[in-house]
């Protein structure tokens, strides 16, 4: 036996120079921007201030920025698939097929387990507790340990990049081609331990949510005076708790299979194919709606504040959003259809599928409803919305078609899918991620981002998604399968070269948003947000200065009405001016639990992949060790003074009320 | 607190601030402000417990398909020994009952009392998974292990994974009657309470695993 288990240089892809020149760039600048936050003497802040916070802030601000630096390397890929076919028609393309096969599962995987995913739970972290009106999530240590084990699972997809390789089953590993026969090298043991990693990682969110949105509220918050957006969240949440334990399961299911010769999926002794698939769906139908209902949710959020209005048919919408939980869950075979269940069971599976576009109508129509009348302020983020709206509609009628079990025994596996998902993936998910960060910015920063570059980011983010998918939609028409190496129909190429142009109008959005934030940073002075309600708000995240103190609110609100902050509005501004009572705050004390968890579970993970079972032992037994420290802690919280608070609350009363001073009360209040 | 009165009519009902046609404004759905922390801590415990169950529930699908594909190997008939299931079973609802008991020493905070019975829970845990390890390891040496067909891997998985379940609870009870006898009952109350909840539901499941796999197994 090994010391390195199966490790060895060979591992290293020396005689492919992509992945080598990507992946060694890659390491140059993490290594250059460690140097640079040690040299300039960074390293104490960011260790005690963001890597061992537990402040639900912070986390999600981490969380975000790991969700767009993840999206970035799952856009390489996809730039990398779109001028690879393009080249790829009667040639090989420049990608061989075992590389391409690679970058179509890295990129699916990335978007969504660590793209999408965290961008998500981000914006979630930042905003619900604010929005409910309390200091911080239940468990906040859970919290930064979901965080470092989400890290910890992207960590290791990006090891695959340069140390051996990455799976090519394509983003569900369907077995047997995931299984050891077909796929004896590293790749799927990346895929299972990153996301066995970061699914334990997801579930911990999922349960810290929902007993922070069922069990801490503001007094007088009734469960019908929540925001919209913690509804949306709520629901999103209660699908984690019940879907990915079902990932876990099946994954560990596939993960035994190819370590101890177990028999679940493989084509030998009697294992059963068919039941993975079952098994990945009733978790992956799931998983769609656990990454679009927080996006409908910040929608309902923007569409009203941007309107002026409240939100049109507030109750219709959380009996959609639960709606939507419950049958999220009964529409899962949909993904295969031809795979032999019979045409009664399609039907009734075909049926759920339309149902749940009846549900998602409803949502659709309320947003309209609360435009309708509304005095509407076209920002970026409204805009974000309502290239939603349009978008996100195609995309639900196509999905529609698909859910006809005859045209989808014609469309499955083709572009036309690829194109759909996308639609509602791209349309509703990073639309809502980039509405919700343009949206919060300045709440989590103190000041707003650029309004022109943002406006020029969202022309160019839509109009490239046309030009990429709409392409797309049309030549799966035409009978291209997806996950093509190369092909030789000549009427497929134009549709294949207009995708590519598309993909490169993606880029000038990217360079757009990178050019948006160096302005907003260098220009932040001008676009500082003072009064803490930038957008004159709705819900309570408005109340508290921006960036809001690390106690979130220096006197904990007390709710009376569905729309908390524009009550407090409309009553009297004056009476917001008032001081409270100021109280002495406990909060918990920030700690490396979930830093040194996510560090050992990488540990532990690069070891399973590589059979090196000494140094996952090594791991485990230093998780245990981990957990009896934290364990022993005496002492969990810090309490800050009520002079401290009182002190923050004043000097944001003091700015506030100068603003008031220099603008006339109307212009503020309308 | 920032004290502001809630805008109410002459006869002292809340109004409906946007003439939405509510007047449901009134207390009692969950207004009551941030529950206590041991509500929220057990509340979230709870969750996860649920999360565990639904985990268990996917590989008890999975063993329920599996259960016939034998691949020409050995049944649960020809496999398992009833008696050794019902000792097992009898050790397992034996230490839920004392673990019940170290609640109720925990809550007249009689220090002994709580460390004598979670002593005796984990005993019998321990004494569980021993017989469990002797059953596996037996199958093992006599070539029936998960690798014989999907039907033993489906068996081995899911009563492996709640003894493994079962394993981590037994190291999670060692701790804590260390950190007992260091430093008496102090912070650790309400993972006291969590320890009953999981070691309740293992029961639970076991009871699941002993219909599902052990009785219907036998007649297979």
């Amino acid at each position: 036996m090994k010391f390195l288990g199966n490790l060895s240089w060979d591992a290293i892809p020396w005689n492919s120079p992509l992945p080598l020149i990507a992946g060694g760039g890659v390491i140059a600048i993490c290594i250059a921007i460690a140097a640079w936050i040690v040299l300039a003497g960074h390293l104490p802040y960011l260790w005690k201030e963001w890597i061992t916070s537990v402040d639900h802030k912070r986390i999600g601000v981490m969380y975000i920025l790991l969700g767009l630096v993840m999206t970035l390397r799952g856009f390489a890929d996809a730039i990398l698939m779109r001028t690879h076919q393009a080249y790829a028609y009667r040639a090989d393309g420049y990608l061989p097929p075992e590389h391409f096969d690679q970058i179509f599962t890295s990129h699916g995987t990335i978007m969504i387990f660590f793209g999408a995913m965290p961008l998500m739970i981000g914006l979630m972290n930042f905003v619900i507790p604010l929005q409910l009106g309390v200091r911080d999530v239940a468990f906040p240590t859970w919290n930064s340990t979901s965080l470092w084990l989400t890290a910890a699972g992207a960590l290791l997809v990006n090891i695959s990049l340069v140390v051996g390789v990455f799976s090519r089953a394509g983003w569900l590993p369907y077995p047997p081609l995931s299984e050891l026969e077909f796929s004896p090298d590293v790749g799927v043991d990346y895929y299972l331990w990153a996301l066995l990693i970061s699914g334990v990682g997801t579930l911990v969110t999922g349960i810290n949510f929902v007993t922070t949105i069922l069990k801490m509220r503001a007094p007088g918050m009734g469960y019908l005076r929540m925001s919209m957006y913690c509804w949306t969240a709520l629901a999103s949440n209660l699908l984690i708790v019940a879907a990915f334990p079902i990932l876990t399961a099946t994954l560990v299911m596939l993960t035994l299979d190819r370590y101890l010769g177990f028999h679940f999926f493989t084509a030998a002794g009697g294992g059963n194919m068919m039941m993975f698939i079952n098994l990945i769906w009733a978790w992956g139908h799931p998983e769609v709606y656990i990454l679009v209902l927080p996006a409908f949710g910040i929608f309902s959020e923007i569409i009203s504040t941007f309107s002026n209005k409240p939100l049109f048919g507030y109750r219709s919408m959380v009996i959609a959003t639960l709606g939507i939980c419950i049958i999220s869950f009964l529409v899962w075979l949909h993904h295969f259809f031809t795979m032999g269940a019979g045409g009664t069971v399609n039907a009734a599976f075909g049926i759920a599928t339309s149902v749940i576009a009846v549900v998602t109508g409803v949502k659709v129509f309320n947003w309209l409803f609360t435009m309708y009348g509304g005095r509407i302020h076209y920002k970026t983020p409204m805009l974000w919305a309502l290239g939603f709206l349009v978008t996100f509609v195609i995309g639900g009628m196509t999905g529609v078609l698909l859910a006809v079990p005859p045209a989808d025994f014609l469309l499955h596996n083709s572009l036309f899918l690829v194109a759909h998902f996308h639609n509602t993936i791209i349309g509703g998910v990073v639309f809502g991620a980039f509405a919700g960060i343009a949206y919060w910015f300045p709440k989590a920063f103190g000041f707003r981002l650029h309004e022109g570059w943002g406006v020029a980011a969202f022309w160019f983010t839509i109009a490239a998604f046309y030009a990429v998918f709409i392409p797309l939609y049309m030549v799966g028409l035409l009978g291209m399968p997806r996950r093509m190496q190369h092909y030789d129909m000549e009427m497929w190429r134009p549709f294949i070269l207009a995708a590519m142009v598309g993909i490169f109008l993606f880029g000038v959005a990217l360079i757009c948003q990178v050019i948006q934030l160096v302005v907003s940073i260098r220009q932040r002075e001008r676009l500082r947000d003072e009064t803490g309600d930038p957008w004159s708000g709705r819900s309570l995240e408005w109340a508290t200065p921006s960036p809001p103190p690390i106690f979130n609110f220096a006197v904990q609100p007390t709710v009376y009405g569905e729309e908390p902050y524009w009550e407090l509005k409309r009553r009297a501004i004056a009476s917001q001016q008032n001081e409270g009572r100021y109280e002495a705050i406990k909060l918990p004390r920030n700690n490396a639990t979930g830093f040194v968890t996510g560090f050992f579970a990488s540990v532990i993970g690069f070891a399973m992949v590589w059979k090196i079972w000494w140094l996952a032992i090594l791991g485990l037994v230093a998780a245990y060790a981990v957990f009896v420290w934290y364990a022993w802690r005496d002492i969990p919280e810090e309490k800050i003074s009520a002079e401290e608070v009182a002190r923050i609350d004043r000097a944001h009363r003091k700015s506030r009320a100068e603003w008031l001073a220099r603008h006339s009360e109307k212009g503020n209040m309308a | 607190m920032t004290m502001i009165e809630a805008p109410t009519t002459a006869h002292g009902r809340p109004v409906d601030p946007y003439r939405l046609g509510r007047t449901d404004l009134a207390t009692g759905h969950g207004e009551a402000g941030p529950a206590s922390e041991r509500v929220i801590i057990a509340f979230g415990f709870w969750i996860f417990l649920l999360s565990d169950i639904v985990m268990f529930s996917a590989f008890f699908a999975a063993h329920a398909v599996l259960q016939t594909a034998t691949d020409n190997g050995p049944t649960g008939r020809e496999l398992f020994d009833p008696s050794r299931v019902a000792i097992e079973t009898g050790c397992l609802l034996a230490s839920s009952f004392t673990c019940g008991l170290s609640a109720v020493a925990t809550n007249a905070r009689n220090l002994f009392w709580t460390q004598a019975a979670l002593l005796v829970t984990g005993l019998l845990g321990l004494a569980f998974l021993g017989l469990e390890a002797h059953e596996f390891s037996g199958m093992i040496a006599n070539g029936v292990g998960p690798d014989r067909s999907a039907f033993l891997s489906s068996f081995f998985a899911l009563v492996g994974l709640h003894g493994a379940h079962v394993g981590v609870g037994l190291l999670w009870l060692g701790t804590m009657m260390a950190q007992l006898f260091v430093k008496g009952f102090g912070s650790i109350l309400y993972r006291l309470i969590c320890f009953n909840l999981f070691w309740h539901v293992l029961d639970i499941i076991w009871v699941a695993i002993f219909t599902v796999v052990y009785l219907i197994g036998e007649g297979r």
